[in-house]
């Protein structure tokens, strides 16, 4: 059998792709959240719960509606998003002219009371979701099997990713969005509604947090706790990247999941924590972070 | 967004002279209360309200008069549960010398934590104390000395000063009630000595403190290793009192938790986190017999407070028309 | 003739501080109007209280018939009102091409890229470079740019000669004259009476919130000396 650094290269290839699964995950996770701070200067602790909301929309879509994977995979993050939409009217406006800190503390307690109705109705238990006929089986690439539906994890969320890279930096819409994030009085002085700009990147944030949930959800288990957790290591992510630049989320995200990855490899006593411990290395020798421009 | 914000710490106690000693005046009447409580209610239950009181009140030393929110204290609060614990049954400490081993051990949890944390501010302060505190809780899952999802459990009591008996109940009682008041005098002194009142102006006026010189980082370091040791002594007597160690101490929701008990209560208010807490364990204590989880009921509580009343309870009552005829906050 | 903009007993205030305590000032369509003042004296927030950036107002602004107080910021130019800040507020995460084609076209009439480009060269030779790295003239030149393509009938200009150079003081004030030929409204707020002297047509003298003095341009010289001395100039 092949070895590197002592390490036969099957289990080596398969942490690699857990890593780049679970990185997968980190990526579309922090890219929504910098993308919700960026212009709302919003943490959204309710993050890991709209997450928990992407699975649970498919879970019941299919249970009940009969609705497919691939039809959920859009409609999951349409209806979380039109419920982050809802919530961001109502309430979450009315924090923006408060200290930061509020809009934290608020989403905190969103996420709990999201969280724990869940569990109230249907238990802590995970819930099994099946993937796609179309998905399913390995594809042996000679020195490993890969499961085909973690192949797709991979190229869904780097599609999505990059997608939502082109529209901040390539579209009209994404130009709203830049010019508001630096200066968003003068960018309603020239007639743009910010106001429903504000709702809306709420609301994509919160949708790309469900896509994630959705593409999770034949990989973990449908629990109303599975985002409760993630959205702590994706903090950590997010303060590794600094919150300042997109591609810089994107890019974190994917490198500590391979850095998980091949710690279980290596040291599988540390990989609970070495995000965080890359966390405070880095808030030692760059606050800022390794993409943000803001001290 | 753009523009000033309103400041989420109001540490207006000891700004105003009247407030403050209606506050004392308020929390001697408490301590009266408190002294023939268990002849009403459950020891136990009281205890718990007593520990519980006195972490939060450790937690908003920090965020009522720094500013500073923490999302991690539950590492210190749990922390010293486990090193106490672990010192009074595995080495056979007394228990006040495993007390102090918990206390110190949560002020060197602090100071990593802080020393860390304290290079970002706001938003970031919150989410690195967390992220740090979730580290800590993976440590103590790992860890062997914590007995991992068991705890560390039937933890003896034991004799205070090798002569007081803390294994009877009522002696255990007035125990923990004298150790929750010198918990809030140190607070209560910490507050108004000069280290207090240069966190207050630095709370204020960070640019202006920085130029008059003062080692800004030091001085919120300093607060936050004291809040820790403070949340340190809370888990330390906790631990005592249940005889038990066990990892829900050291989980993001039990700092959470706290957070809860001091905005409900009042964020920079000498009595709004022992409120706080009063309401959050006997809810929980309320809620435990029934279906409901305890976190939707938590979860809305929060929104609520932080959409409705973010002074909270103490906060709006002192700022009320009641509030201001006693003499409670000065018109400003 | 009715005015395009009429404010009416105009009181503004930033939190606490009460800044104009009854402006009353009129604009006839196709004129230039300009405001005096020493530093302080309320010249900002009144251009900012007509935008609706200052929220906090009593009084009243109609605006080719409407009353445009009581609308929200977005409203404001959708009106016809358009806005050029002191500090130009060019973005700097957009290019120059980015930043010119922010504001949304609110009405036709507006200038086409072409006629600004022609009006403006440097901005097309930059129009790929980031906002912030054009000079304080450029940065001027688009800011100013980016607001004549959008169709507005009204331009509130601060500042606009602040710390540039001559020549390109110069290159502005031809460019407010082809404003006018066109038919443009224009509130300028300007410290550079000799700029303003050969743009506006009409002056307003401001003074702890409130306007003092209102004469043409043709009076412009004999008030020179009473001007210096209060305006301090």
């Amino acid at each position: 059998m092949t070895m590197i650094f002592g390490i036969p290269v099957q289990a080596l290839m398969g942490q690699l792709l857990v890593g780049l699964i679970n990185g997968s995950f980190y990526a579309l996770l922090s890219l929504g959240l910098a993308v919700i701070f960026g212009l709302l200067r919003v943490i959204n602790f309710a993050h890991g719960a709209q997450y928990m909301l992407g699975a649970f929309a498919a879970l019941l879509l299919l249970t009940v509606g009969g609705v497919n994977y691939w039809l959920a995979l859009i409609l999951a993050p349409v209806i979380v998003g039109l419920f982050a939409a809802v919530v961001e009217r109502t309430m979450l406006s009315r924090l923006y002219k408060l200290d930061h800190l509020y809009g934290l503390l608020f989403t905190f307690g969103l996420a709990l009371a999201v969280e724990g109705t869940f569990r109230y109705f249907f238990g802590a238990s995970g819930k099994p979701y099946a993937a796609p006929a179309q998905l399913t089986g390995a594809v042996n690439l000679g020195f490993m099997f890969l499961p085909v539906y973690r192949g797709w994890v991979v190229v869904a969320s780097l599609a999505v990713c990059i997608a939502v890279w082109l529209l901040i930096e390539k579209t009209k819409l994404g130009a709203y969005l830049r010019a508001a994030t630096e200066n968003p009085v003068l960018v309603q002085s020239f007639g743009v509604n910010v106001p429903v700009l504000l709702t809306l990147t709420y609301a994509l944030g919160a949708g790309l947090a469900a896509f994630a949930g959705v593409l999770a959800a034949p990989i973990y288990q449908v629990s109303p706790l599975m985002g409760s957790n993630l959205i702590i290591i994706v903090f950590a992510v997010v303060v590794v990247g600094g919150m300042g630049s997109i591609l810089g989320a994107i890019v974190t995200g994917y490198m500590l999941g391979v850095i998980e990855g091949l710690t279980k490899v290596f040291y599988p006593e540390a990989s609970n924590i070495v995000i965080f411990v890359i966390m405070a290395i880095v808030l030692i020798l760059r606050p800022a972070g390794l993409f943000g421009k803001d001290a | 967004m753009a523009g000033k914000s309103e400041p989420i710490a109001t540490g207006h106690v000891q700004a105003h002279a009247r407030s403050g000693q209606i506050q004392l005046a308020l929390m001697a009447v408490l301590l009266a209360a408190l002294l023939i409580a268990p002849m009403l209610l459950y020891p136990i239950f009281l205890m718990k309200l007593l520990a519980f009181a006195l972490f939060a009140s450790a937690f908003n030393l920090l965020l009522g008069y720094t500013g500073l929110l923490s999302f991690g204290h539950a590492a210190f609060f749990g922390g010293a549960s486990y090193f106490t614990a672990h010192a009074v049954k595995e080495w056979g400490w007394s228990p006040e010398m495993g007390i102090l081993l918990g206390v110190l051990g949560a002020a060197g949890l602090g100071l990593v934590i802080g020393a860390i944390a304290i290079r970002r501010q706001g938003i970031y302060f919150a989410m690195i104390t967390l992220a740090l505190s979730q580290m800590f809780f993976f440590a103590c899952v790992q860890m062997p000395f914590t007995h991992g999802e068991d705890g560390i459990q039937s933890v003896p009591r034991g004799m205070l000063f090798g002569v007081i008996d803390l294994g009877r109940t009522m002696t255990m009682y007035y125990f923990v009630l004298a150790v929750f008041m010198l918990g809030l005098f140190i607070i209560w002194r910490f507050v108004n000595s000069p280290f207090g009142m240069i966190l207050k102006a630095i709370r204020e006026n960070e640019q202006r403190a920085i130029s008059l010189g003062y080692s800004v980082a030091r001085y919120k370091l300093g607060a936050f290793v004291m809040s820790a040791a403070l949340a340190g002594l809370a888990g330390a007597i906790k631990a005592l009192i249940f005889q038990f160690a066990t990892l829900t101490d050291v989980t993001w929701q039990m700092s959470g938790e706290v957070i809860l008990m001091t905005l409900l209560g009042g964020i920079g208010t000498l009595l709004g986190p022992i409120v706080g807490a009063g309401l959050v364990v006997t809810l929980q204590n309320y809620l435990a017999t029934s279906d409901i989880p305890v976190t939707i009921i938590t979860g809305v509580v929060f929104m609520a407070c932080v959409l409705l009343f973010r002074r909270g309870l103490i906060g709006e009552l002192a700022a009320s028309r009641l509030g201001r005829t006693l003499g409670m906050r000065s018109e400003s | 003739m009715t005015p395009l903009l009429q404010v009416s007993d105009l009181n503004a205030w930033y939190g606490e501080s009460h800044v104009l305590h009854g402006v009353n000032m009129t604009v006839a369509e196709g004129e230039t109007v300009c405001i005096l003042g020493r530093n302080g004296m309320g010249k900002t927030t009144t251009l900012r209280s007509i935008m609706g950036i200052v929220r906090k107002r009593t009084g009243r602004i109609d605006f080719a018939g409407q009353d445009v107080l009581a609308m929200p910021l977005h409203r404001t130019a959708r009106a016809g009102l358009g806005f050029v800040p002191e500090e130009r507020g060019i973005f700097a995460t957009l290019t120059v091409e980015e930043n010119l084609m922010l504001p949304p076209v609110t009405a036709p009439g507006g200038m086409s890229i072409a006629e600004i480009h022609e009006l403006f060269p440097n901005l097309k030779e930059r129009r790929n470079s980031p906002g912030t790295k054009l000079s304080g003239g450029e940065q001027q030149m688009l800011a100013m740019a980016r607001i004549l393509r959008t169709g507005a009938r009204c331009l509130l200009l601060d500042e606009p000669t602040e710390g540039l150079a001559p020549v390109i003081i110069q290159a502005i004030g031809d460019v407010l004259r082809t404003l006018k030929a066109r038919g443009m409204t224009v509130v300028l707020v300007e410290q550079n009476f000799r700029f303003a002297s050969k743009v506006a047509d009409r002056f307003y003298v401001m003074d702890h919130g409130v306007m003092t003095q209102e004469f043409p341009v043709g009076e412009l010289d004999a008030r020179m000396g009473m001007l210096h001395e209060k305006l301090g100039v």
